[in-house]
């Protein structure tokens, strides 16, 4: 399958765009200092551009010995990562310019960010899928305590990344477990390992490790501990970035990981994967009740709705693979428009956090206060929003599957879910303002504009093409 | 040299090979004694004193009076200290520095262990004398031991870079000969006696020199790159200008504030030591090591003298020729130390990190690029 | 071979007891002395293996540089050891019971699935080229074979520094630092100016 060089770096070209325009970026930014931000910033997004083209435009195939696959999977997925980097990056920017913070290194890290997701999405090693975890995470817990004389923030890093390097490690055991009993890094050569030899005690025993570490990563329950106090304390280009791109870098792994190397062992995963569904589900409506913090409210909205994505994978059928695709990406769009709204709000200069703060928001930023409504009432799963339709595709496709027990918790689930959504909806349109709200910065306005006009009429149009994409996408894994 | 196998003959085996390291203990610790001498006249020298001049013929026995001095002395350990670590920590470096010299190549054959590595194992051992300092220094439980400790790790560590990319051109520049002259394989370019005898004939075939008349482009290289490891095993072994763990008028001594008598002089004996073997290394890498500065094939041809045949007489002329240019080189070590005033901290680590370590590498790149693009035939 | 084995014995056991003594020491500094112990044994255990290129590797890198720097932490370290333990009786059953439950399972597992199934079909080492030395055969592999791990793994590296300067340096205004072009660069005539002073006049700015 190795093909000559030329040929191979055109396929890895999003992931050369990226790479080397990271270094570009951190050379300009080292030379120029703080006055190069702007260009950084530009450049960067540019990157994220031209690496989305080549991503959707560049030929597909294997590379190095199957450690890196490029398909409709990785392609739809790569696309989808870095649009909404190249919104972290223009969010990032204006917040900098406001906390009078500017860094260059913040679109970098960003860039490298994206690089790892973007590897993890093509890993089709076991090698490939650690290092690219490891270049995605390490650039995360680095951007979450970004603001490094905030205590929070700081505290937001340190959580994240003790309790990350805690999931490599158990991330790691098992795929020395795995390597151990099935003899081999590759996913194809462990399919055919467990094709010969039927899912032995050890790759099982292995793959719930393994399971458990990128479950860690992408925050789901019993693993989500650190997503509050993430959410909480990093600031929030960050988190608008931390809760959309990695998510989907993270389920499309997971995906990969489970049909193309351990399919033979589909009986024993899905009964894990549903479990940690369930739990993250049940997790996710109940924590978000008591929350006061809108950040924290989200985060607990994450750890939820990565149950109903994990529902599509645990189906272990192209549909319910496809379900999940156009779930995580209607998702992303939905929670980068929340935190574009989150960035768009202040009071005398500091940002509003509180649900209690949104109060009286009809009043004075009625634009902003109608986004909220809808995409809060999306992400709840209201009908013709496209919350609605994510959450429609992944349960059918776990009816299909013959999960219709679970199915029928997720919805119970998301009914309790709904009382948050709501109650914010009632603060904003029917509770007093205390004091008058700062004016709002265009970028973020913008955005949050764009998503909420996203979430309703245009999903209606956008869906066919979501839908058609992602099912190419998902027939790329020649599941059933 | 009779050679036994280890599989038939153990016992004979281990005990020609341990005749071997004592042969050449004793040899560098005896030359470590007017080596030291040799240091502290040459300084006199500059400034114009006598030096050391009553112990024996022109104070040619002062080394030897000042050890039995101090051994004679009554160990004194400081009531905090961390008796076992303090007392490991003179003993690692004294260790640390001749196990070092197990792979010199004194002359062809006279190395004591010929390993296929050895330029690696000379970088991984003196990267383990960092150890002596760091423990002496926190085992004083003393301020000052400790700063000079942290102070010299860091130094160290720091120098250590460059040196790696140093010593990786020397072995690009060495494999490139080997590949030149279709001999052995390209690993061998690690092997301190390839490194050697790949320098032999005249003496323009030095490293320094580029390697040999068909790499003269290569001087521009490799000169600046001698200049380099020159500096930074200064910076390595702690010698003046770059002695700030022990600046007195900061730091009293550094890390051997607290330290008397017998371990005093371990530190001391591996500290020396370390800096001949500097020389020796600085000798094998850039100056032919053992190799004449002219051509010697065929001189000693079917000739015997006092019954031993010819091979050993060209070898003892290789030893000689080994001792003058590192001698050579020490030379201009205790003229650095008399003439060159000592950097600030801030200015070391600037050396160090922001010039040494890209022009070693720029360097590192362009003797690769040398060996695929150059017309060598 | 009686001096291999001899030379096996040695370094196995003290790796072993040297890796026991870094959980058991009771001061951390000798942990990491442990540590390096543990470290430099292990490396000549490669060195009887054959692979010397490796042993060096693992002395440079580890020992070398990452332990020096674990020592400079522990070293500058002001935490109340004495405190940290208190607790430690007291966790130590569950701490046993938790890594007998592991210890068991991997035991179990191991010995159940270890010599069938396909670890054991795909259990078959290589056999070493003797022509080719391990350095140029890891060389071999590194560059071709594993490029995109290798140049990922460089990529991590870069974000660790780039993490390390953000989270850290600060450029503080007051602090004077040296300017080496602009000193160098000085002029004479920036810097002195010859004037004919009269008597008693003085000069003025």
């Amino acid at each position: 399958m190795m093909t000559d060089l030329s040929s191979a770096l055109m396929i890895c070209l999003p992931e050369l765009i990226l790479a080397v325009g990271a270094m570009l970026v951190l050379m300009l930014g080292a030379f120029g200092g703080e006055r190069s931000t702007g260009a950084a910033t530009m450049f960067s997004g540019a990157a994220l551009i031209a690496g989305a083209f080549a991503a959707a435009l560049g030929p597909h195939g294997t590379l190095f010995a199957g450690a890196f696959h490029m398909d409709q999977l990785a392609a739809y997925s790569k696309v989808a990562i870095y649009v909404a980097s190249a919104f972290a990056v223009v969010m990032g920017y204006g917040w900098m310019n406001r906390s009078n913070e500017r860094k260059f290194e913040y679109p970098v890290l960003i860039l490298l960010a994206t690089l790892g997701m973007s590897m993890m999405v093509s890993a089709g090693d076991l090698i490939s899928l650690y290092i690219s975890i490891e270049l995605q995470s390490l650039a995360l817990y680095i951007l979450a305590a970004f603001q490094r004389d905030d205590a929070r923030a700081s505290e937001a890093g340190l959580k994240y990344f003790v309790l990350g390097a805690l999931s490599s490690g158990i991330l790691l055991y098992g795929i020395s477990l795995v390597y151990g009993f099935a003899g081999s890094m590759g996913f194809t050569q462990i399919a055919h390992a467990i094709a010969a030899g039927g899912a032995n005690h050890g790759v099982v025993f292995g793959l719930v490790f393994l399971i458990c570490g990128v479950a860690f990563k992408a925050s789901a329950a019993p693993f989500h501990m650190w997503t509050p106090d993430v959410y909480e304390g990093a600031p929030t280009p960050v988190v608008a970035f931390v809760a959309a791109a990695p998510k989907l870098a993270a389920m499309v792994l997971f995906v990969r990981t489970l049909s193309m190397g351990f399919f033979g062992a589909h009986e024993q995963w899905a009964q894990v994967l549903l479990v940690i569904a369930v739990i993250s589900f049940v997790v996710g409506a109940f924590g978000g009740l008591m929350q006061r913090d809108v950040k924290r409210l989200l985060a607990y909205s994450s750890i939820a709705n990565i149950g109903y994505a994990l529902l599509g994978i645990a189906a272990g059928t192209q549909l319910g693979v496809q379900a999940m695709l156009v779930f995580m990406v209607l998702y992303m769009i939905d929670v980068t428009g929340f935190f574009a709204c989150l960035l768009a709000l202040a009071r005398n200069g500091r940002p509003i956090t509180q649900i209690s703060d949104l109060s009286g928001l009809k009043g004075s930023k009625p634009g902003i206060a109608l986004a909220i409504t809808a995409l809060s009432l999306s992400v709840l799963g209201m009908p013709p929003f496209s919350g609605f339709w994510a959450k429609f595709y992944v349960f059918k496709s776990a009816f299909d599957a013959g999960l219709w027990q679970i199915a029928i918790a997720g919805l119970v689930a998301s009914v309790v879910a709904a009382f948050y959504y709501l109650r914010m909806i009632k603060i904003m349109w029917f509770d007093a303002s205390p004091a008058p709200v700062d004016g709002s910065p265009s970028e973020a306005r913008w955005i949050a504009f764009a998503c909420a006009l996203f979430s309703f009429p245009v999903v209606l149009i956008a869906l066919h093409f979501l839908d058609q994409s992602a099912g190419l996408a998902a027939a790329s894994l020649g599941l059933h | 040299m009779p050679v036994f196998d280890p599989n038939t003959d153990p016992l004979g085996y281990v005990l020609i090979h341990l005749l071997g390291i004592v042969l050449v203990v004793v040899g560098v610790l005896l030359s470590l004694a007017f080596l030291l001498l040799a240091d502290r006249k040459i300084w006199a020298g500059v400034q114009m004193r006598k030096g050391p001049n009553v112990v024996g013929p022109f104070g040619l026995l002062q080394s030897f009076a000042d050890f039995f001095k101090f051994v004679f002395k009554e160990i004194v350990i400081p009531a905090g200290a961390d008796k076992g670590v303090f007392l490991l920590a003179p003993l690692l470096s004294f260790i640390f520095a001749f196990v070092m010299w197990a792979a010199i190549p004194f002359a062809p054959e006279w190395v004591v262990a010929n390993i296929n590595v050895g330029i690696l194992y000379l970088f991984a051992v003196s990267s383990l004398g960092v150890y002596g300092i760091i423990m002496g220094g926190w085992a004083s439980n003393s301020k000052y031991p400790f700063l000079g400790s942290l102070r010299s790790a860091a130094q160290m560590v720091s120098y250590e870079v460059s040196i790696g990319f140093v010593i990786i051109t020397v072995i690009l520049l060495t494999a490139i000969k080997l590949a030149a002259a279709h001999q052995g394989s390209l690993v061998d370019a690690m092997n301190l006696q390839a490194i050697a005898s790949m320098q032999q004939g005249w003496f323009w075939n030095w490293n320094v020199f580029g390697g040999g008349l068909k790499h003269l482009p290569m001087i521009i290289v490799m000169f600046p790159m001698m200049v380099v490891f020159f500096v930074s095993f200064l910076a390595e072994t702690n010698r003046p200008p770059f002695d700030l763990p022990e600046a007195e008028s900061e730091l009293v001594a550094g890390y051997q504030v607290e330290y008397s008598s017998t371990p005093y002089l371990l530190f001391m004996i591996g500290e020396y030591s370390n800096i001949v073997l500097m020389c020796a290394l600085m000798t094998t890498l850039f100056f032919g090591g053992w190799s004449p500065p002219y051509p010697t094939t065929g001189w000693f041809e079917g000739w015997s003298f006092l019954g031993i045949d010819a091979s050993f007489w060209g070898q003892l002329h290789a030893l000689v020729w080994f001792c003058i240019k590192t001698v050579f080189w020490f030379f201009m070590v205790a003229m650095m130390k008399a003439i060159v005033p000592r950097y600030r901290y801030d200015q070391l680590m600037r050396l160090g990190w922001k010039i040494f370590l890209p022009t070693s590498l720029v360097a590192v790149a362009a003797v690769a690029a040398w060996g695929v693009f150059a017309p060598l035939g | 071979m009686p001096l291999t084995a001899i030379a096996f014995y040695l370094l196995a056991i003290v790796t072993v007891v040297s890796g026991f003594m870094v959980i058991t020491a009771r001061n951390p500094v000798h942990s990491v002395l442990y540590l390096i112990l543990c470290f430099f044994s292990g490396a000549g255990l490669f060195v009887l293996l054959g692979a010397e290129f490796l042993a060096m590797l693992l002395v440079v890198v580890y020992v070398g540089a990452v332990a020096v720097l674990f020592l400079f932490v522990v070293m500058m370290l002001d935490v109340d050891f004495a405190r940290l333990r208190e607790g430690y009786a007291q966790y130590l059953p569950l701490g046993l019971v938790v890594a007998a439950v592991l210890l068991g399972e991997m035991v179990t597992v191991s010995s159940a699935v270890a010599n069938r199934g396909a670890a054991a079909a795909n259990a078959t080492p290589q056999a070493a080229d003797l022509h080719v030395s391990n350095t140029q055969s890891i060389g071999q592999v590194l560059y071709t074979d594993y490029i995109y791990f290798f140049q990922a793994a460089g990529i991590v590296l870069l974000i660790a520094m780039i993490g390390a300067i953000v989270l850290t340096l600060r450029h503080k205004p007051s602090v004077r630092r040296q300017k080496i072009h602009e000193q160098v660069g000085r002029r004479r005539r920036d810097a002195v100016e010859v004037t004919k002073v009269g008597v008693g006049e003085g000069i003025s700015e």
